[in-house]
């Protein structure tokens, strides 16, 4: 790459990126606007920035390498992500989100389940996980643009992080949720053209819709070993029951494409529409973002075997071999298909389209965070709601100290660690949060201990089984070989394998309904008598 | 079909674009639906009196 031409188009970019920052620090007068976008963000801006932090780098450049190994088998998730990620998120989450939450005049997702259940435990428990636990998924997020930045720039990845948290920060902490929706549009525009180009040039390159045939011909250049594990080729699904169809259905699919439903970042978008009228027109760009996102770089993964079979004679894992492990790195795949197969121009562009991924994501998580620190864990849990006109300074001290935190984790973990992470993240949002917001929006007789009982046992049997049983991350962690001696209670059976998720949703779902009825006549009697009184 | 190895891999495909044509074609058609504006019901956080009995 011409490193002149590099310079200008990311200096281009930070100058929009920074002038829609300032926009929305220009437009922001009131705490609700600083949260919550005043309620009154257009349904396209909405969605975009809905689907750019809902996409990160990782969804396009990690899972298309996984696309590469596993095929269009992956398409499910694509399915998923756009049915339930869309389509049921907007209009049936959506909706009771929106309108519930301006009823209650609530402005972030921990307040929308405290004033439901009228709690400020529910409120400052659940900012506090969010704050606790986010700053992990952030800083993957933020480890992959870096990275990215690094390879690309040369520069060194101290120095690419710093530059990559500081432009972040400086729009989150100035602008707002305003700054954040503004900016996460034009990231998400971005994102849109260059996934496009990429999609046309592609199926040119390889020979058009005829490219599946050949792709699906390919078959018998499956390496033994995938073979051995079920894989079919690259456009068919794993063999039935198999390893590789379980970790395909169970961990890729169903894990990633349910957990959206309860992620705080994208559930506090529908608040910030004016009516479930705007909620109704995102779905259409929202529906057609997530389509050319990882739709469109799941079938772009799968074809790589096709394009690098007829150029070089090798499938995408023989390509992507590391010299020093001598082992393929799925994540370097679809770079090198860019960086072999595309223009030099639309290195440039697809550069900025993951920059932009990964910029609209962390935008989302740093205003999480912040808002769960300064408004739901201080505000409301600690000083009982008093110092109304500080909510904006307060969030601003929780958007700087989420950076901090976001900033330590990224110099210190491990490389390994990232992919855990996310895992760690979507897990713990699905298992704690999922059975408390399906109740907030639709039981009527849930009650205020029926949901605290089955945030915590989510909380609990979450994090034991991530921290003694799943092995995958309990060995990654540490404790359980630290305090026991192995790395897990149940290793060498099939229990080391089951996701938390598995064990944890159920659980948490279970006591929330059980306490809930047991304990619905009190809650009816306290109310009575409160009304009385 | 469509020269995919099997009938999942092309539901899939096919399941893709049906489910985005789903989200353009609900919104078209519920464009100027809307829902009765909600009154805010919630009084301001000061008088909030929220009983933690747990």
């Amino acid at each position: 790459m011409n490193f002149q031409v590099l310079i200008i188009v990311i200096g281009a970019y930070v100058l929009v990126t920074a002038y829609l920052g300032w926009l929305g620090y220009k437009k922001t007068k009131s705490a609700a606007d600083y949260l919550v976008g005043g309620r009154e963000i257009h349904p396209v801006l909405m969605s975009l920035a809905y689907g750019s932090t809902f996409i990160s780098t990782s969804a396009i450049v990690g899972f298309g390498g996984v696309a590469a190994m596993f095929g269009m088998g992956l398409l499910w998730l694509t399915v998923l992500n756009i049915f339930i990620g869309i389509f049921i998120a907007f209009i049936v989450f959506g909706k009771p989100t929106r309108r519930i939450g301006a009823q209650l005049d609530a402005h972030t997702f921990p307040e929308l389940l405290g004033r439901r259940f009228k709690s400020r435990f529910i409120q400052g428990f659940s900012g506090s996980i969010i704050a606790l636990l986010m700053p992990l998924y952030a800083a993957a997020v933020m480890i992959g643009g870096a990275r990215f930045l690094e390879v690309q720039i040369g520069i060194s990845y101290d120095l690419s992080l710093f530059i990559f948290a500081i432009v972040v920060l400086s729009y989150v902490f100035f602008g707002g949720l305003k700054g954040v929706v503004y900016t996460d549009a034009f990231q998400g525009a971005l994102m849109f053209i260059g996934m496009t180009v990429l999609l046309f040039w592609t199926y040119s390159l390889v020979g058009g819709f005829g490219s599946h045939q050949a792709l699906t011909d390919l078959a018998s250049k499956v390496p033994e070993k995938l073979a051995a594990a079920g894989h079919q080729g690259w456009t068919s699904m794993p063999s039935f029951g198999t390893n590789m169809w379980w970790t395909l259905v169970s961990t890729i699919v169903m894990g990633v494409g349910i957990g959206v439903l309860a992620q705080p970042q994208l559930a506090v978008r529908f608040m910030t529409v004016k009516s479930g009228k705007e909620l109704n027109r995102a779905v259409i760009p929202g529906g057609i973002f997530i389509l050319m996102m990882t739709g469109v770089a799941f079938v772009v993964g799968a074809l790589t075997n096709l394009y690098f079979w007829q150029t070089q004679g090798k499938i995408s894992l023989a390509v992507a071999v590391d010299a020093a492990t001598g082992k393929p790195n799925v994540d370097k795949i679809i770079p090198i298909f860019i960086n072999s197969a595309m223009p030099e121009w639309f290195g440039y562009l697809f550069m900025l389209t993951l920059i932009a991924a990964a910029m609209s994501t962390l935008s989302g998580q740093f205003h999480a965070i912040g808002t769960s620190i300064g408004r739901d864990l201080y505000q409301q849990a600690i000083a009982k709601g008093r110092h109304q006109d500080r909510t904006v300074p307060i969030a601003k001290f929780g958007i700087f100290v989420a950076f901090v935190i976001t900033m330590l984790l990224s110099y210190k973990l491990a490389p390994g660690i990232v992919a855990i992470a996310t895992a760690l993240y979507f897990g713990m949002c699905a298992a704690v949060f999922l059975p408390a917001f399906v109740s907030a929006l639709f039981w009527k007789s849930a009650t205020k201990r029926g949901v605290i009982s089955g945030m915590l046992s989510g909380f609990f049997s979450w994090g034991s089984w991530v921290l003694f049983f799943h092995e995958k991350e309990s060995a990654a962690l540490g404790i359980a070989k630290s305090l026991f001696g192995k790395s897990s209670f149940v290793s060498g059976t099939s229990w080391a394998v089951v996701d938390p998720i598995i064990i944890a949703l159920p659980i948490s779902a279970l006591v929330t309904i059980f306490v809930s009825l047991a304990t619905k006549s009190n809650e009816a009697k306290q109310s009575d008598q409160k009304k009385e009184g | 079909m469509f020269g995919f190895g099997d009938f999942w891999v092309a539901a899939a495909y096919l399941l893709c674009i049906l489910s985005t044509a789903l989200c353009v074609v609900y919104g078209l058609m519920h464009w100027n639906d809307d829902e009765e504006i909600p009154a805010a019901v919630h009084p301001p956080d000061e008088n909030l009196d929220f009983e933690e009995t747990i």
